[in-house]
């Protein structure tokens, strides 16, 4: 029924919530400073560039592939940006435009050899990585390129609502692809690839549009994060979005979407987005050093997937009280 | 002084989803050859995974050299001295054939591999099924599966075995090579060793058993000696009854043609295969495993490719371009696979995702969001019209029992309404009753004008059903039977007929 599916959904939603608030909580008990409309705009303000990235990965992952290649070619997109606006005098938005074109080239590149090849997504975006790389190098002449007050304007907080128009728009990412996901026919079909592409092929649909799609659309996203990473920093950065990759993988997994494909929600990616992101303000706040926000991030991710996979094992006995509390089932 | 019995069996129960064995009991004497007959899940691969230690009973007694026996593992009941060579192959291509034959008792010192001594014992053990020249030492992928299927022989026969089961040992194997097999067990018996022989070839088992037990649903219907008994009366034990032949009937099987193969021609294993399919028609195919049925089907769906050969959908004279089973289900063919889980299902998802995979362009509103509204009701209706017993639309797929699996994936192309349906194996590993359903199932497909092509092993089944037998051989329709024309032996002859060339060949 409809009904369930959708409460299901609000259950896994409201558990990831309060797993946030938890932290939040946590925090505050050690830095009184914590918990104040501030550090909340700031954490706002630092993770659009992550949730876009997430929502693409989240998809991909669905579909049982994986992409490696989207902090380089964050940096590969950024440094198109810089240029086109340092060098070549573009106006702000047609470089913003060049620059999601370039994520979304790389996006198509990845799903074409990919697919049509049969390698596997792990290998080619893993030489996507390091091709973009070299190639952001190759296009700063490996400089940081001050652009300033021409991008910044989109990661400025408003001043009305508390938050920069770049949070807005990847809210909104947010959203249009979780509806994409749950509601459309292409969602379903990446759903149904990801769980056994095999018997999608032979209920005649042909799963490689949908795949293709899907790399594309992981590329358009992080060009797009690229504006955003861009626009913070108000400089182009070959650097940029180095290590990206893992924590899109880490935010999506925290989500709950299994790395083995067929499940997944972007809703749910959001939260463990939020949830690495207090992370590490958390620590930042309370006085940690970079090395030790390191160690606690990486045994968080572990640790809540394996929570995880012990609340589906409980799902799965199905007798339980605990599973009754933290039961759900993806449609 | 060895016990009379090598091995009684009595109140053997073991169910699954539905009782497969109730009280079963057995004797077998050493020496003896005993057959083991009845049809598809009549309980007999079952029971000699009890014996063999890869399942556990449900109640009853065991006896095994005059000892209690009930084996926890494969290997408790090799150390006890029973082995099963198994009717799939467990032969693992990347390793080579001496490591195959040995795999759980390679001979080592230090944790190393001592080869030479591995190859020597390899040798022995192939020279006694007859492959004297196999090299021990290539990748036993290389082999053809009847050389496969004696590898594994080969290694059950080099254990200290005193009850050796055999489960369908020569559906694979060539007429030389079944005689060596023969000599095997000759030999064996005369050493004391019991043999199960589970068997459908009724003349195999007239020349190799003693004695004869028949299983019908669980139970044990009789045991003769093997002198006593004929293949109709066999036969008749297993069935419960006279079979049913299918009476001719004047309104089906004669509408326009449907769909039309010609030429069809697909790796190595479809040849050359010209047939058709009329409206209302059930036409079934019959033949051997390994014989081009699954791959005729598979490239007629556009599955595999087709190397030659047209497909004719309807009565136009121009062929359907198929080359992926997009294809062909645009042009009116659904495709019910033989592996249901693993090319059928979504296991991990609903009923309504499965049952509206194929049509979910339907279901679609305003613009492009499914509608979830018109999945749950055209889902309803058809697990309602299919009878599948599930808790509703959303239960999740992989908990359901094999025959409600099935019917999800007919109602995916029921939702579809093709014109040609494509069946393999339509009933495999499926509880007697879910069987009935799907038999009446396609009768009423064929009787709304829906042309039904169907593979089968169980020739009764295609007997009863069909409307037309065509018998597959090495690639290559052999025959075509008429209801009333055909018998199980006639059919079992041409399935055969296009391997006997081979056979007589040197290779």
């Amino acid at each position: 029924m409809a009904t369930s599916r959708k409460s299901t959904h609000l259950g896994e939603f409201a558990a990831m919530l309060l797993i946030w608030l938890g932290l939040w909580l946590l925090f505050s008990f050690f830095s009184h400073n914590f918990l104040s409309w501030r550090t909340l705009s700031g954490l706002a303000n630092r993770i659009p560039t992550l949730m876009v990235v997430s929502a693409g990965m989240t998809l991909v992952l669905i579909i049982g592939a994986i992409d490696l290649s989207v902090g380089s070619v964050l940096g590969l997109a950024g440094a198109v940006l810089g240029v086109a606006v340092v060098n070549w005098h573009w106006p702000f938005w047609a470089a913003a435009w060049a620059c999601m074109c370039v994520g979304l080239a790389a996006g198509i590149l990845n799903g074409l050899i990919s697919v049509q090849l049969g390698v596997p997504s792990f290998i080619v975006t893993l030489g996507m990585l390091e091709m973009s790389r070299g190639l952001a190098y190759l296009a700063t002449h490996s400089q940081t390129e001050y652009i300033g007050a021409p991008v910044e304007g989109l990661s400025r907080p408003l001043s009305a609502v508390g938050c920069s128009p770049a949070f807005m728009i990847g809210a909104f990412v947010t959203g249009v692809c979780q509806l994409v996901l749950s509601r459309t026919l292409f969602g379903r079909y990446l759903v149904a690839i990801g769980t056994n592409e095999q018997a999608v092929r032979l209920a005649g649909i042909n799963p490689r549009l949908p795949k293709i799609a899907v790399f594309a659309l992981v590329g358009l996203l992080t060009g797009l994060g690229a504006v955003f990473y861009t626009s913070r920093l108000g400089a182009s950065d070959p650097n940029a979005g180095a290590g990206l990759e893992l924590s899109a993988i880490a935010a999506v997994v925290i989500g709950g979407t299994s790395l083995m494909g067929g499940r997944g929600s972007v809703v749910s990616s959001f939260f463990g987005v939020l949830i690495i992101a207090t992370l590490e303000a958390g620590l930042a706040q309370v006085g940690a050093s970079e090395p030790l926000k390191r160690v606690v991030t990486g045994a968080v991710i572990v640790l809540a997937v394996a929570l995880d996979a012990w609340r589906r094992h409980l799902a799965g006995s199905k007798f339980t009280f605990l599973s009754r509390l933290f039961s759900s089932r993806f449609a | 002084m060895p016990p009379a019995q090598l091995l009684r069996v009595s109140g053997l129960q073991k169910s699954y989803s539905v009782p497969v064995l109730s009280d079963f009991s057995f004797e077998l004497l050493p020496g003896e050859v005993h057959a083991l007959v009845g049809s598809n899940g009549a309980g007999k691969s079952t029971f000699a995974r009890i014996l063999s230690g890869l399942t556990h009973a449900d109640a009853g007694q065991m006896e095994f050299a005059g000892q209690p026996y009930s084996p926890h593992s494969k290997r408790d009941a090799e150390n006890a001295g029973v082995v099963m060579v198994m009717q799939e192959l467990n032969v693992i291509g990347t390793l080579t054939v001496a490591e195959n034959i040995f795999l759980n008792r390679l001979p080592r010192v230090a944790g190393f591999v001592r080869y030479g001594q591995l190859r020597k014992m390899a040798q022995e053990a192939l020279a006694r099924v007859g492959l004297d020249d196999l090299e021990p030492a290539i990748p036993a992928r290389l082999l053809g599966v009847g050389q496969q299927q004696l590898v594994e022989i080969a290694g059950a026969l080099a254990q200290n075995c005193r009850l050796l089961i055999l489960d369908e040992p020569t559906a694979a194997l060539t007429d030389p090579e079944i005689e060596k097999l023969f000599a095997n067990i000759r030999r064996l018996q005369d050493g004391g060793v019991g043999i199960i022989y589970v068997s459908h070839r009724m003349d195999e088992i007239r020349r190799i058993s003693n004695r004869v037990t028949v299983l019908r649903d669980g139970r044990r219907v009789a045991t003769h000696p093997v002198a006593e008994v004929t293949p109709a009366g066999l036969v008749r034990e297993m069935v419960g009854h006279d079979l049913p032949e299918r009476k001719a009937s004047g309104e089906r099987g004669r509408g326009e043609v449907a769909m039309r193969v010609s030429g069809l021609r697909a790796g190595e294993r479809v040849c050359d295969v010209t047939f058709e399919v009329r409206k209302g028609e059930i036409l079934g195919l019959a033949g051997l495993i390994g014989s081009g049925r699954t791959e005729t089907l598979r490239a007629i769906f556009g599955a595999d490719r087709k190397e030659r050969g047209d497909v004719f959908v309807g009565a136009g004279d121009r062929p359907a371009l198929i080359r992926d089973p997009s294809d062909a289900v645009r042009a009116g063919i659904g495709m019910v696979p033989e592996d249901r889980k693993m090319d059928g299902l979504l296991l991990a998802q609903s009923i309504r995702v499965n049952t509206t995979l194929a049509t979910l362009s339907r279901h679609v509103h305003g613009g492009g969001w499914l509608d979830f509204r018109a999945e749950t009701q055209t889902t309803d209706a058809l697990r309602q019209r299919l009878g599948v017993r599930c808790e509703s639309a959303e239960q999740t797929v992989g908990e359901l029992s094999g025959g409600n699996q099935q019917k999800v994936v007919i109602a995916r192309w029921l939702a579809r309404n093709c014109n040609v349906l494509l069946f393999d194996e339509p009933t495999r590993g499926i509880d007697v009753a879910a069987k009935d359903s799907i038999y009446q199932l396609l009768r009423d497909l064929a009787a709304e004008g829906k042309a039904v092509v169907m593979v089968s092993s169980e020739l009764t089944e295609l007997m009863a059903l069909c409307d037309r037998i065509l018998v597959m051989s090495n690639g290559r329709i052999v025959a075509e039977f008429l209801p009333g024309q055909w018998s199980q032996e006639k059919i079992t002859h041409a399935a055969f007929s296009g391997y006997l060339d081979q056979a007589t060949k040197p290779v």
